[in-house]
């Protein structure tokens, strides 16, 4: 994430560092692939992803916390492919020639925020954020809910809990998990323009002064495609989208180069009672 | 001098293509004790019995085997024809060649090998037969209905009329049922209380019926025809005979804003209510979770009000027993909550509502008094939505079964909503329609074609709210699976039926199978839609799986009848394989010590004592004793005596040793 | 299903069956892309269960299964818990290998190999990679030259390619690649 999604990176690293958390890289990570290996060759979209199980394995970390939701699915869906199938497992260890076990838990970066930061969140936020916000969940971090196990998959409450903690509200609206359009950024960006626009009417229709968001995809679509998006709705919007850890790094009075929010295409105006 | 006989059958070719029969019978000719071997087609027909009979009276045998299906298909054939032939039926026992063998493997020599193991060890079990006689057991003529919707209420009324005495047992304050919330029924749209309530009066005045409402069912044991039942009558907190239901306190009570049961959520109740004004009984209960005065202490304005004094806050659940000879269980279904559905809001949503909840709203004493109107800002939807099988045929739901009543119902709503909202819109998004009773087709085509309901074939993937409307995410999939965007005022959810929370506990209350669905289960689901794999049990209703209204009677009326039946006898036979303790010559008199053990582990609360005085009165010994009413023949007492001063008559331990030493003793 | 038809394929592959679809049309309902679509999925699994090889065919070579987003909605929502992205990946796979590619997918199509070709080349995505690479083989040149200088001057642009070591392992895995879509 040094690229298009550079402030997420930077803002996860920002309150981590602050709170005391060591984050460390898997030795040597590759690229998982993401919706282009498992369009186009399956082997290949099992095996980039389960390069990245073993490599972590190696290095003996025993939890993986995974910032980006298209990675996050993918290397679940990996663990689950190779816990279903043992044949293709072994095959698959062969090809990397390094043993996998595939027993480390993975979490997407809502979990981990669930896990060490929501505990100390009454301690860390200094700097309350009272706006309606709309938290935006995207596809991936919530389905296939068979294999991803949430709770209230199509009414996601996990950023949504994070944001009340922030002194925010986070609004009731009923476009949390629809598509924005994902990889079709570059190939189609008219159809991202049609479905994040859906999206960013709704959110502004129902009161939302800021879109938070947990995918850099997402993010991109909503951001970045911004042009796209008001090109589909026929009118300027302005609504700014940041990254739920952005947020986090906001409240707890961390300045706001530091988490990268400089960084966006739609101005980010959302000022903090200092 | 044993002398058996031993009757091969090929029961068609369900034994003969896998065993070869002739060489068991050939085998079993040359067995010690074994006077005649033969086999036939088909030993239960009425040429195969004649064989046995003839063989009986010709050879003078003295016990008989027949190699065919499970005893539980034919063993009471067998014995009858061999007790009209003037053998005592218990000395005929049946070798199951069908089920423990030719159904479960291939042909080939060890199949036959193992017929004739099987074969063998019955022949020697035999040997050991003694001749008994069935026990007869009185039979109580009085019947317990649980459940007071309309199977209860049909069950009731035709045991009453056949001359006996019926307790009806119901858990909420009145008798009706789900059937007294509907607003009109399918197909001929009678009103739903005006056809009930007539049968509910009759109910409450019949000479032969006692009725037991706010009452459930705390335990039961005995068996048919001898069943004691435990029945908790909830404490009311009003005395019934003094109350006159002037209905004063309901009107009086601070406490109004309960959500009414009876009205799916979408009414009110005060804390002493009568749950509708048609009620039988139409007398209140105190719903003490709800009462200030249970809480808190503090009101008691209803004891002010009520003119008869009838209030009683010290009442106390009360525990009845009763004796009865068999149980019908009428106790109703259920239907999945708007909050089960995610993909439809998670219930969060006051507009989108489950078919029930539509019932209340067309019914003229509802929340609405018949009028449709939105729970969320009481105006009148121009636009309504239906969506069926919600879900139903539904495996990612846990329900894979189709609830049957519901595409009828969806009709009868989209018409009663057409008729009493004159320009409105309604869709029905549906799979099939499963319209298959007498009328139910022309019905559904009445909707469409008359009532202009606008019927569209594929199911609603998402519901969700925008700007006080409903967005229907909906497909037409006769239309090359058009997407469909409808912008309803309210959606309908024709839910699942489902078995009602607690069944699992009162099937496991009263020993009776039921599902993965925890409906109960039928004894077998062709041919004994009414009784249980418990005998003495009956269903009726939507308990044993979701049904209209003319099924649950009809089924109600069945499960009379096998009361009737049951009735009709003077006694009950009973099968004599049951547990009895020894008695021998004084000064033993029997081998027991008087340790109980038996009694401890016998789940039927079967064993008791018995005392073994002398001449002069005195007590010299102190031994067990099996009720023969009571015992179910399971052995469990057997295996716990450690004097072996117990067995089971026809699976006696010298019976049971035989066989086994007849399986491993192979010469 | 005989052996010769696309569901049996899939079966084999995805361990999908076809068959227990009952045509409710809850996926195409919830589809985001539905309306864009020639093909609905609902009517692809019909097609695919009727066995008819002109419907095959037509399947492999529609517009469909590369809008298909794999957002997992239907399959999320589908009674009868069909994994219908997993097949939508199967037919992809297939339609790439048979040179089925819809007209208007060529550029999906090269966007994912352009994608892929600079994970093969560095081990990492390279964003700058991953667009030079697709102008070029798309012919779209142009495309987005408005949004690279916002990019660059927010400091989103990485020049250049991140590297990863163990270039060696990770070639092996682009190499002998089976053909999955037998």
């Amino acid at each position: 994430m040094t690229g298009s999604s550079r402030e997420y990176n930077e803002s996860l690293l920002a309150i981590s560092k602050a709170a005391g958390i060591e984050l460390v890289e898997i030795t040597d990570w590759n690229c998982c692939g993401a919706t282009a290996a498992h369009n186009l060759n399956k082997e290949l979209s099992v095996s980039l992803p389960a390069r990245n199980l073993a490599l972590a394995e190696f290095d003996g970390m025993e939890e993986l916390v995974v910032p980006c939701a298209a990675c996050y699915n993918r290397l679940v869906m990996t663990q689950h492919e190779l816990n279903e199938d043992s044949n293709l497992k072994a095959r698959i260890a062969e090809k990397l020639k390094m043993p996998l076990k595939n027993s480390i838990k993975i979490l997407n970066v809502l979990q981990f925020l669930e896990k060490y930061f929501i505990p100390r969140l009454d301690e860390l936020v200094k700097y309350p954020l009272t706006y309606d916000v709309a938290c935006y969940y995207g596809c991936l971090l919530v389905r296939p809910n068979k294999v991803m196990h949430v709770e209230r998959w199509e009414d996601p409450m996990a950023m949504d809990i994070i944001m009340q903690k922030l002194g925010a509200n986070a609004i009731d609206w009923p476009f949390k998990t629809e598509c924005c359009g994902a990889g079709f950024s570059v190939s189609k960006p008219e159809i991202v323009g049609e479905l994040s626009g859906k999206i960013v009417r709704n959110a502004v229709g129902n009161g939302a002064k800021a879109i938070v968001v947990a995918c850099p995809m997402c993010h991109s679509n909503l951001d970045m495609r911004r042009p796209a998006i008001e090109s589909y709705l026929n009118k300027k919007v302005d609504i700014p989208v940041i990254y739920i850890t952005q947020a986090i790094a906001l409240a707890m009075g961390i300045a706001p180069k530091e988490a990268g929010i400089q960084r966006h295409f739609v101005p980010v105006n959302l000022t903090v009672n200092r | 001098m044993s002398k058996i006989g031993v009757f091969i059958c090929h029961c068609g070719e369900n034994i003969s293509a896998t065993v070869d029969v002739e060489k068991v019978a050939e085998v079993a000719g040359t067995l010690d004790g074994v006077e005649y071997s033969t086999h036939y087609k088909y030993m239960c027909s009425d040429p195969g019995q004649s064989l046995i009979k003839q063989t009986i009276k010709e050879k003078g045998l003295t016990g008989v085997v027949v190699a065919a299906c499970s005893p539980r298909m034919h063993e009471p054939t067998f014995r009858k024809a061999c007790a009209e032939a003037g053998l005592n039926p218990y000395l005929c026992e049946m070798a199951n060649l069908r089920e423990h063998c030719s159904w479960v493997h291939e042909k080939s020599d060890a199949t036959t090998q193992k017929a004739s193991d099987i074969v063998r060890t019955l022949v020697e079990k035999v040997k050991h037969n003694k001749p008994l006689q069935s026990i007869k057991v009185p039979i109580t003529k009085k019947a317990l209905v649980i459940g007071g919707g309309i199977a209860g209420i049909q069950a009731s009324l035709d045991i009453a009329n056949a001359g006996h005495q019926v307790v009806l047992v119901e858990k909420d304050p009145s008798i009706g049922g789900h059937m007294s919330q509907l607003s009109e029924t399918f197909p001929t749209l009678d009103c739903s209380q005006c056809i009930l309530t007539p049968r509910m009066v009759e109910v409450a005045q019949h000479p032969n019926i006692t009725m037991m409402t706010y009452s459930e069912l705390e335990k039961l044991e005995g068996s048919i025809g001898n069943f004691k039942a435990t029945i908790r009558k909830k404490a009311k907190s009003v005395d019934e005979k003094m109350c006159t239901g002037c209905g004063l306190c309901t009107t009086k009570c601070p406490n109004k804003k309960i959500p009414s049961e009876f009205n799916t959520g979408l009414g009110t109740r005060t804390a002493i209510y009568v749950p509708f004004p048609q009620a039988v009984p139409n007398k209140p209960v105190i719903d003490k979770a709800n009462c200030t005065y249970y809480q808190k202490g503090k009101c008691k304005i209803c004891e002010k009000t009520c003119p008869t004094g009838a209030i009683c806050f010290d009442q106390e659940d009360e525990f009845v027993e009763l004796e009865v000879g068999a149980i019908v269980v009428a106790t109703g279904f259920n239907v999945m909550e708007t909050s089960e559905f995610a993909e439809y809001g998670y219930g969060k949503y006051k507009d989108v509502i489950n078919g029930l909840q539509f019932e209340r709203l067309a019914s003229a004493s509802g929340p609405t008094l018949g009028e449709i109107r939105r729970p969320s800002d009481g105006k009148i939807p121009e636009k309504i939505v239906f969506i069926a099988c919600a879900g139903s045929r539904d495996p990612a739901k846990g329900k894979p079964y189709c609830s049957k009543i519901c595409c009828m119902y969806t009709a009868k709503h989209a018409m009663l909503y057409q008729h009493k909202v004159h320009g409105g819109h309604s869709y029905v998004f549906y799979m099939d329609i499963r319209a298959a009773g007498k009328n139910y087709d022309e019905f559904t085509r009445r909707a469409i074609v008359e009532d202009e309901v606008n019927y569209i074939r594929g199911r609603v993937s998402r519901v969700y709210e925008e700007n006080g409307k409903l967005i229907v995410k909906g497909v037409d999939t006769l239309l090359n699976a058009k997407p469909v965007e409808i912008e309803a005022d309210m959606v309908v959810l024709a839910t699942a039926g489902v078995a009602n929370p607690g069944s699992e506990e009162l099937a496991q209350r009263m020993h009776i199978s039921y599902d993965a669905y925890n409906f109960f289960s039928e004894a077998h689901p062709k041919l004994k839609p009414v009784e249980t794999n418990t005998v003495g049990i009956f269903l009726a209703g939507a308990c044993q799986a979701p049904k209209d209204i003319p099924e649950t009677v009809s089924q109600a009326s069945g499960a009379a009848a096998k009361v009737a039946i049951l009735f009709s006898q003077d006694e009950l036979s009973r099968d004599p394989a049951i547990a009895v303790v020894n008695r021998c010559a004084p000064p033993l008199f029997s081998t027991c010590v008087g340790c109980f053990m038996c009694a401890t582990a016998c789940p039927y609360n079967a064993i008791g004592e018995e005392l073994i005085k002398n001449r002069n009165g005195e007590v010299i010994k102190r031994v067990a004793k099996v009720n023969p009413g009571l015992c179910q023949g399971c052995g469990t007492c057997v295996a716990f005596c450690r004097s072996k001063s117990i067995d089971i008559d026809g699976y006696t331990n010298e019976q049971m040793y035989s066989e086994v030493m007849a399986l491993l003793n192979n010469d | 299903m005989n052996k010769e038809d696309l569901s049996f394929k899939i079966k084999q592959s995805t361990d999908v069956n076809v068959r227990e679809c009952y045509q409710c049309g809850k996926c195409t309902a919830g589809c985001p892309l539905a309306e864009h679509m020639d093909l609905r999925p609902s009517v692809i699994m019909r097609m695919l269960q009727s066995g008819d090889k002109e419907d095959e065919d037509k399947i492999l070579r529609s517009l469909s299964i590369w809008l298909c987003l794999t957002c997992e909605t239907c399959y999320s929502r589908c009674p009868m818990e069909l994994d219908i992205p997993k097949i939508m990946d199967h037919l992809r796979q297939r339609s790439l290998a048979e040179g089925k590619v819809h007209h208007d997918a060529r550029n999906i199509v090269t966007f994912h190999k352009s994608f892929l070709n600079t994970v093969e080349r560095n081990g990492r995505l390279h964003e700058i990679g991953l667009v030079l690479d697709y102008k070029m083989h798309s012919g779209k040149l142009f495309q987005d030259i408005t949004v690279a200088p916002g990019m660059f001057s927010r400091g989103k642009l990485s020049i250049l390619p991140e590297q990863i070591k163990d270039k060696k392992g990770l070639s092996r895995l682009f190499k002998n690649q089976d053909k999955n879509t037998k």
